[in-house]
């Protein structure tokens, strides 16, 4: 019985793994189908420009019915990096870590070891946390002391592409172009993201910043 | 004496209650000195721009390419990314072949092969506006396209229309203009 599931489990994700997709959904064989498969990340200027906006969503190519049983897995820690002198090497993390139904974060702080390890910065000055938005609920939002805003919950998937297409034309070679008129193969999906707003002035003064999302999972 | 007992434990847990919300509202620190955020965490999942290790990373080295730190992704990769995107779109291959954005081959490969997001601190934030270059991401931004007319298009956008363009410009719901700005779920 056991070894069937398991088989049916493997045979699933063989089948997921074929449809590989997108933005970064379901990018690679060891994430995929998992609860930390990072699908998308963006950052960019807040409605008040002081502010910078930080969005990572995780579990994608969630159809409504799956979304309200959906939760974001207390071992995988969300981990924005935050490189601000050109090294590429962060200087600064935000981590978003839920436990019980909150949303904790963690920083900007200077990270206790850079790469591929991670520990929790709990000794951070800035620190926040907020209730995670069940489906169906209107999005439970708060900010802390810092000016930091803090959200996490299901969203409509923001990405759109027409993948099915370009799955057709560069992957199965059974298209040569693109539709006239492209169809969304995200339409209609949910995902788990994590927003998260904080001034500028956390982040550096001017030029450039270079920045990354990592899902990483408790040993 | 035992109703009394009862009573005062009552009492005490309630008091006790009390001033743990107090507490709750006053620190934050004091919250989470009660959760167990302990251990390490080992990174599993990793991106910067969109869709780059789907596009460019071998079917093979996709779990390598997220288990990579960004400042050493351009060592291991890059050579890599080039040889894909030559043969994606053949016509990088030939010398003096260029981007729109005036790149060949391997200064393109150069930038993307080191998966972070730029992300400027003065202005507008967008992956490509037609004036801006890879200031940020908004929500908004058609990334695939300009990744596809960077691909396809050539020095002026022009060429390979058909490939250049999947023609979804946009989400299947509108984003709001504030906090959280994603659309909710349906």
């Amino acid at each position: 019985m056991k070894k069937s599931k398991i088989l049916l489990g493997t045979v699933i994700v063989a089948i997921i793994g074929l449809i590989t997709i997108a933005a970064d959904h379901i990018d690679a064989p060891s994430t995929t189908g998992t609860s930390a498969d990072i699908t998308d990340f963006y950052a960019f200027q807040g409605e008040d420009t002081d502010n910078l906006v930080f969005v990572a969503s995780v579990q994608g190519l969630l159809s409504p019915t799956a979304t309200g049983t959906a939760s974001f897995d207390e071992n995988v820690l969300v981990e924005f990096n935050i490189d601000t002198n050109g090294d590429n090497v962060e200087d600064l993390v935000i981590q978003a870590i839920p436990r019980d139904g909150k949303m904790y974060f963690f920083g900007p702080v200077g990270p206790s070891s850079t790469g591929k390890n991670s520990s929790i910065s709990t000794m951070s000055s800035i620190t926040g946390e907020v209730a995670i938005t069940p489906y169906g609920n209107t999005a439970i939002t708060a900010t802390n002391s810092a000016g930091m805003k803090m959200f996490a919950g299901p969203r409509d998937d923001p990405f759109f592409m027409d993948f099915a297409r370009y799955t057709d034309i560069v992957v199965n070679g059974t298209e040569t172009s693109f539709r006239t008129e492209g169809q969304d193969t995200f339409a209609g999906s949910n995902v788990l993201s994590i927003v998260v707003e904080v001034p500028k002035s956390m982040v550096g003064t001017s030029g450039t910043i270079n920045t990354w999302v990592e899902a990483k999972v408790k040993q | 004496m035992k109703n009394n007992f009862i009573k005062y434990t009552a009492a005490f847990l309630m008091a006790s209650f009390t001033l743990m919300s107090c507490n709750n509202k006053d620190n934050d620190l004091e919250v989470t000195a009660m959760v167990d955020f302990s251990g390490t965490f080992v990174m599993k999942d990793q991106m910067g721009r969109p869709a780059v290790n789907t596009v460019f990373v071998s079917s093979g080295k996709k779990d390598e390419f997220n288990a990579t730190i960004p400042s050493e992704q351009n060592a291991k990769f890059q050579s890599m990314f080039e040889a894909n995107l030559k043969g994606l779109s053949p016509a990088f291959a030939n010398s003096g072949d260029k981007n729109a954005l005036g790149q060949d081959a391997a200064a393109f490969t150069g930038l993307l092969a080191t998966d972070v997001l730029n992300v400027t601190l003065d202005g507008k934030t967008t992956f490509y506006d037609g004036t801006n270059v890879l200031t940020g991401r908004a929500l908004a931004d058609d990334v695939i396209t300009v990744e596809l007319l960077l691909i396809f298009g050539g020095e002026d956008f022009k060429e390979n229309p058909t490939l250049s363009d999947d023609n979804v410009d946009g989400n299947d719901k509108d984003f709001l203009t504030s906090f959280p700005y994603l659309a909710s779920p349906w």
